[in-house]
């Protein structure tokens, strides 16, 4: 069990307005209290008007809840959720640009069906392969992929969903993170 | 149907809709969110709003400089509680309000900026004087906005003015494109309420941490309400008042939370921190229970992080959840508004037997050198230390200070005993030079009956020394005491303390103040020797017009006690004692 003291990498969902310069306040804000971001995504949701942000940042629990209350003092942020600790399903999702000609084909192609991935486009000279997956599974494919020589590669933000049957609906969530003191009974 | 479409009864109307330019929509909506006055300056981009300003009963007062208009507006608004409002072009004009929106934003000051921006189809060319100011000032405001079609300017300005006053307030910044001023549109006034989805400034504490904070309290032997400007802000003085009375907890304050309590109150210990009284200082290194009120534990408060108050439990009243545990670990945080919670907190709290705690502090009160006016050598001379003290009694404690950045504004909250909330204003978390004229400037046009009196140190008062002129072309009355010591005054103290005494860059010459009020066509006193205080105080006070007094102090003077940044709060320089003087209690009668 890590410590609440120790920094661990941490899951955030946030809905935010979709608006110009949103993104830019949220990443400025980052930058202004130094929290170190490991990945972002933003994209729109099945609501208008709303988009919903995926972040992962290395923090302890304190750091956490800050990083969530100071989200949630920007106007155009709707609601924040850490979601480190739910169970919930995670992706990324990565292209991959494989250096192959017919000769080693079917061996990259077999390999790729091991990780579930799957070839979205095939050359003379080349391939690229596309992977959804938890970082683990991308980073193990690319190993894997490596010694064929990799061309290029591209990889998405983490997207993450809690797990259940209750959607995290924008409007609902409205409170920011319940506050302890250092010895809270 | 149509009768069901609208919800109007047969005798109503809706309001009819006028033809309005944004320009005029920009004054109308000030006026009904109350604004009388607004300080700024004009320039190309926003024109079209300053053509349309004579026909709203709107002031305008004409800075010398920008920053002097944020800074007029954050005075206003520390003095009345009110929204402070500042105007300015685009470009130059927008960028020379950033440090007076920093400070507004450091010290949660509510001011709404209007800023005239380029046509909205030129943004992102590099049109002349185009800056991008919402994004320059993303990180110093509350929120800020970037409006470029007239429908849009009232409702987002009623949205400023809300977000800049609700919750833990702020500056905003609203950014109008010329053509938005320009355009007109029908505009109808429906009145419907500001809509921000993900704004949520109001938080309540749970009951059982309520009860927690009444159990801590019940059980304290060595408590302390720290009165930080939250209670301020709040209006909570009185509740405040009552919590003590109940309790009888003694209060320290913060150097914003002056005023929030009573000075001369006998609860009230005075201020804490870098500066701060020693035995206040001493008494949180014991205490056993802290109940922090609206304050947000800045460095210059609590000294070495790791040794800060090791006995005490903390409780934290703060509005603003991301405050918590940010600086100092706390045992009990309690969100929401300092005066809900004293409410909440008062019917259940009761007398505490802390006799003993009371003596003694007393006893380190009377071990304590802070108050060293007697100790000060009456040669004849001027200590700064003596000049707030004199104006304190000859203002007899009344009157609104505002103060700059630098030893005189230690000296000033040290010395000038604050017994009202909003009378004393000074920039506390950006601790910006200058502010203090054009603060006070704000606070006279926000408190007319007000005895206002700039305490000024010769550096920062050059610095926005032009709103002089704004203050003889708009005939705005102030005293200004300048705290003359020929000096950088604070950074020469730490060159004194901490750089061997090596004054580098810090003598500072300065014009002839006496001079330099006549050359505005305003009057200016020059005071060498105490004795001369009292007359000239006097005689400032009754001038119709802005008076400088330029108080010659002695020069190399420092303020004591001084707890070295980063150091123990308790580890305090003393001032060095005449020989043969015991460190003795000093009472201030009014004779000192
Ligand atoms: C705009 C700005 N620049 C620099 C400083 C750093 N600073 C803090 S106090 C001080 C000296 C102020 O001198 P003066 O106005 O003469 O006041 P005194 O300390 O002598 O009373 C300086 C330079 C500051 N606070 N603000
Ligand atoms: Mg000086």
């Amino acid at each position: 069990m890590p410590s609440p003291q120790h920094p661990i990498l941490r899951t955030f969902v946030a809905y935010v307005e979709d608006r110009p310069g949103v993104l830019n306040r949220i990443a400025s804000l980052f930058r202004r209290r130094g929290y170190n971001i490991v990945s972002l995504n933003v994209g729109r949701t099945h609501e208008a008007g709303i988009s919903r942000m995926t972040f992962r940042v290395e923090a302890d629990e304190d750091t956490a809840r800050r990083i969530e209350a100071n989200l949630y003092k920007l106007v155009n942020v709707l609601s924040v959720e850490d979601i480190t600790d739910k169970p919930s399903v995670s992706r990324d999702l990565a292209l991959i640009k494989v250096s192959v000609g017919p000769d080693k084909r079917a061996e990259v192609l077999q390999l790729c069906e091991v990780f579930r991935a799957r070839a979205v486009d095939v050359g003379p000279r080349d391939l690229i392969v596309e992977i959804t997956g938890t970082q683990d599974k991308i980073d193990g494919l690319v190993a894997i992929l490596e010694p064929f020589g990799i061309a290029e590669m591209v990889q998405t933000g983490t997207v993450a969903m809690t797990r259940g049957p209750k959607g995290q609906a924008a409007t609902t969530m409205h409170q920011p993170p319940a506050l302890r003191g250092v010895d809270a009974a | 149907m149509a009768a069901s479409v609208t919800n109007l009864t047969p005798n109503e109307t809706r309001p009819e809709a006028r033809r309005l330019t944004g320009a005029q929509l920009i004054w109308e909506t000030l006026v009904k969110e109350g604004v009388r006055v607004v300080f700024g300056y004009p320039g190309g981009a926003i024109m079209p709003a300053y053509d349309a300003l004579p026909q709203y009963p709107i002031r305008h007062i004409l800075v010398r400089h920008e920053q002097g208009a944020a800074h007029m507006a954050d005075g206003y608004a520390r003095a009345s509680g009110r929204v402070g409002v500042a105007v300015a072009t685009s470009g130059p004009g927008a960028t020379n309000l950033v440090t007076g929106i920093a400070n507004a934003m450091m010290d949660s000051i509510p001011i709404v900026c209007i800023t005239g921006q380029v046509a909205s189809t030129l943004i992102g060319s590099d049109a002349f004087q185009e800056t991008d100011i919402t994004g320059i000032t993303l990180p110093i405001t509350k929120h800020n906005f970037l409006v470029s079609r007239a429908e849009d300017i009232a409702p987002t300005l009623r949205q400023a003015f809300y977000i800049a006053s609700s919750g833990r307030p702020g500056p905003v910044l609203v950014d109008i494109t010329k053509d938005a001023q320009n355009a007109a549109i029908d505009y109808v006034d429906d009145g419907a309420p500001v809509r921000l989805p993900g704004y949520r400034p109001e938080r309540s504490p749970v009951p059982e941490e309520l009860e927690r904070a009444i159990e801590l309290i019940r059980k304290a032997k060595r408590p302390i309400v720290f009165c930080g400007h939250g209670v301020v802000k709040a209006n909570a003085t009185p509740l405040l008042l009552e919590f003590v009375h109940k309790t009888g907890i003694p209060v320290a304050q913060t150097l914003l939370g002056l005023g929030g309590f009573p000075a001369t109150h006998p609860s009230s210990l005075g201020m804490m921190g870098m500066h701060g009284e020693a035995w206040v200082n001493t008494a949180i290194q014991e205490a056993d229970l802290i109940i922090a009120l609206g304050m947000r534990f800045d460095d210059r408060v609590t000294g070495n992080l790791k040794t800060y108050a090791p006995n005490a439990k903390k409780i934290h009243v703060e509005l603003d959840p991301a405050e918590i545990n940010k600086n100092v670990k706390v045992d009990l945080p309690l969100l929401g508004d300092v005066r809900e919670i004293l409410r909440l907190l008062l019917p259940h709290v009761e007398k505490l037997d802390i006799a003993e705690w009371l003596a003694h502090i007393e006893e380190l009160k009377g071990d304590s050198a802070v108050r060293d006016i007697q100790v000060l050598p009456d040669n004849g001379r001027l200590f700064a230390a003596h000049v707030i003290h004199d104006l304190w009694r000859y203002t007899e404690g009344k009157a609104l200070v505002v103060t700059d950045v630098g030893q005189h504004q230690m000296w000033e909250a040290q010395y000038y005993k604050h017994d009202h909330p909003r009378k004393l204003v000074t920039s506390g978390g950006l601790g910006t030079m200058g502010f203090a004229l054009p603060a006070a400037m704000g606070a006279r046009l926000a408190c007319p009956d007000d005895e206002i009196w700039v305490v000024a140190g010769d550096g920062g008062f050059q610095m926005t020394a032009c709103e002089l002129a704004t203050c003889a072309q708009e005939n705005i009355k102030v005293n200004i005491a300048i705290i003359n010591n020929g000096y950088l005054g604070m950074v020469r103290q730490w060159q004194e303390f901490f750089y061997g005494g090596r004054y580098v860059a810090t003598p500072i010459k300065s014009p002839d103040f006496v001079k330099l009020a006549e050359a505005h066509g305003l009057s200016g006193i020059r005071v060498t020797r105490r004795e001369e205080v009292r007359e000239a105080v006097e005689r400032a006070r009754a001038n119709a017009e802005t008076t400088i007094i330029d108080f010659r102090v002695e020069q190399e003077d420092a303020v004591y006690p001084m707890v070295p940044a980063g150091a123990d709060l308790n580890a305090m320089i003393r001032r060095p004692l005449p020989e043969g003087v015991k460190h003795n209690p000093i009472y201030e009668t009014g004779e000192d």
